[in-house]
């Protein structure tokens, strides 16, 4: 029990300080600034497309797709649970406000959130509490400018989850993925 | 004696056991086993038309599988009836049988068979069944089985499963095939195969149809299979998941799960799809819904409460009582036959469990001794209770008996086995 507190903290620690650094180090490459984001409307370059691709003018220049870009928050892509949970844990803010940001700042982009559970426990609940994580993360999204018809909810219950031995694996499966369309 | 030929047949044929895809064995016994010999079955028929397994080694296993039976060796024992008239009773009472079971098998016109059984008193030296059986080849097991039932019967005052069918999902090399097996997981018949998950199968109450839940369609639908035909329609794909179907007792409806309003709700449906109705409105999970056997309620996971457990509302919706209160984790409620017992998936210290609990004095017992055990229901007759759980890391078929005394694995040879459900008696 101790070891999977101290593990979840760890791991919540790890997941914070990889976030700040992204928002450090990058600051919002292709995508407007948090603060600014639900007001600010003015097109961008990489408005029209979901994908950033080349910056007008220099042919040359290859910007990195945001979502991809390793080095973005953006590209991290799993929101994790606790046991029979579906709130969104503080740690997980950042992570849910970059997508919030980057769905508002382009408006055509769509995305899937994948709602899983770990093994343990009945089919059909962890169904229904992968449904409950998914909407979480929408409503999170949506109370930050994302729109309905922008994101879409499923759930994969517990048949993506892993074989497991110890509450690390397990943790692991208790998790929202969060996948753009055409990706 | 051209008898003796046939005894060399048998003896040659014991050993081998037939290909099964599952086999069982038995943990522990109920505290007082019936002792019954049952002396192979003279064979009068060509090997063609004749099963792998001798009737008499099906019948021994199933009533060996019961926890109830204790089946005695019958190999040193001088004489081998077949027929009354040569039925030594102090033979039989000298090994401590208190029953006896003989027969024959015949061969008939047109490739058919004759099975006759006669199940005998030891003690009272008395007759106490006899039958024949006009069957074809490819009905001995299944009449093994029912013979099986009708011994079952007879020595205990309850009706036998044996002849009963079951369901289960079985995965293996990343396809999920949904099966079809005797309840000793003999003969296995897959349904439907698909690379994506099968869930949540449901046996329609005459046995003829299985309601289950597909992610072939990239998302929970509920579809209905006939078993006779083979056809299947759609019965839910709206708008977010479709699952959990289980059938009202008088197989017209359905109660189903759909997350049409963003949360897994009850709703009830006609069993052609027609006439969908919410029956449970609340702001957290409401799923597993299961029908009382006389229709009037439904039972049902939910975590309104905060953590998951067992309610049970009026079949027509309305407000709901909590069913369970011990621990934090109850879920998976599926109700006997007589509707006076429940089991469910508990949580505990040492893992999730099989518990059953007396739905009139309210007292929970757990009983199983394995720690991720899933997907609970009872045989037709209630003594037994099939699930999932995991067993080296793979998922393998369980029982248990209502008084937690026998326990039985069922391993399979090859796949990863979940989701069972037990057919009714009527199947």
């Amino acid at each position: 029990m101790k070891k999977s507190i101290l593990m979840s903290v760890l791991l919540a620690a790890t997941l914070a300080a990889c976030s700040n650094n992204a928002v450090k180090e990058k600051p919002a490459a292709p995508v407007v600034d948090s603060s600014k984001s639900s007001q600010v409307s003015q097109p961008i370059a990489s408005a029209k497309d979901d994908v950033a691709t080349t910056v007008p003018g220099s042919k040359n220049e290859v910007v990195v797709n945001p979502l991809k870009d390793p080095n973005n928050i953006l590209s991290k892509r799993s929101v994790y649970f606790d046991f029979d949970k579906d709130e969104v844990k503080a740690e997980f803010r950042p992570l849910v406000e970059a997508h919030a940001n980057y769905l508002v700042t382009n408006p055509n982009a769509k995305v899937i959130f994948q709602g899983n559970a770990d093994a343990r426990g009945s089919r059909e609940y962890n169904l229904s509490l992968g449904q409950r994580r998914s909407v979480a993360v929408k409503k999170a999204v949506n109370v930050l400018g994302a729109q309905d018809k922008q994101i879409e909810t499923i759930s994969y219950g517990e048949e993506k989850a892993k074989e497991c031995k110890d509450e690390t694996c397990y943790q692991q499966d208790r998790r929202v993925d969060i996948v753009y369309e055409n990706e | 004696m051209f008898k003796n030929k046939f005894y060399l047949i048998l003896f040659l044929l014991l050993p081998i056991i037939a290909k099964a895809e599952l086999t069982v064995e038995v943990v522990g016994g109920a505290a007082q086993q019936i002792p019954i010999a049952i002396v192979p079955f003279s064979v009068q028929a060509s090997p063609t038309q004749i099963a792998q397994d001798n009737i008499s080694t099906v019948i021994g296993a199933d009533l060996r599988l019961s926890g109830l039976f204790r089946v005695l060796e019958t190999r040193g024992v001088t004489s081998q009836p077949h027929a009354l008239s040569e039925v030594k009773y102090s033979d039989w009472a000298s090994i401590q049988g208190q029953a006896l079971t003989i027969g024959t098998v015949e061969s008939l016109p047109g490739n058919r068979l004759k099975i006759s059984f006669r199940l005998l008193d030891v003690l009272k030296q008395n007759q106490l069944l006899a039958m024949e059986f006009n069957i074809t080849p490819a009905q001995q097991r299944a009449t093994a089985h029912r013979i099986a039932d009708m011994i079952y019967e007879k020595l205990t005052g309850e009706k036998g499963v044996f002849a009963t069918r079951i369901t289960y999902v079985n995965k293996e090399n990343g396809r999920y095939s949904l099966q079809v097996a005797d309840a000793d997981g003999f003969n296995a018949q897959t349904v439907v195969s698909s690379k994506e998950p099968l869930i949540s199968p449901s046996w329609s109450p005459d046995g003829t149809k299985l309601a289950y839940v597909s992610f072939e369609k990239k998302k929970p639908v509920i579809f209905v299979q006939s078993l006779v035909s083979g056809q299947r329609i759609v019965l839910a794909n709206f708008k977010g998941n479709n699952s959990a179907p289980t059938w009202s007792p008088d197989g017209t409806k359905l109660a189903i799960v759909l997350t049409y309003s963003a949360n897994s709700q009850i709703y009830v449906i006609n069993a052609d799809g027609t006439g969908l109705q919410q029956i449970s409105f609340s702001n957290g999970i409401d799923t597993e819904p299961e029908w009382s056997p006389d229709g009037a309620s439904i039972y049902f996971t939910s975590n309104r409460g905060g953590g998951p457990q067992i309610y049970r509302m009026l079949a027509s919706g309305g407000d709901a009582k909590r069913v369970t209160f011990e621990g934090a984790y109850n879920v998976s409620p599926h109700l006997s036959t007589d509707g006076k017992l429940m089991t469910f998936i508990k949580q505990t210290p040492a893992g999730f469990k099989v518990a059953v609990q007396d739905l009139a004095t309210g007292q929970v017992q757990t009983l199983s001794d394995t720690s991720q055990d899933e997907s609970p229901s009872f045989a037709p007759n209630g003594r037994m209770i099939l699930y999932a759980t995991s067993i080296g890391g793979k998922g393998s078929l369980a029982a248990v008996s209502v008084d937690g005394r026998v326990k039985q694995r069922l391993k399979d040879t090859g796949g990863d086995v979940r989701e069972p459900s037990w057919g009714s008696s009527q199947n």
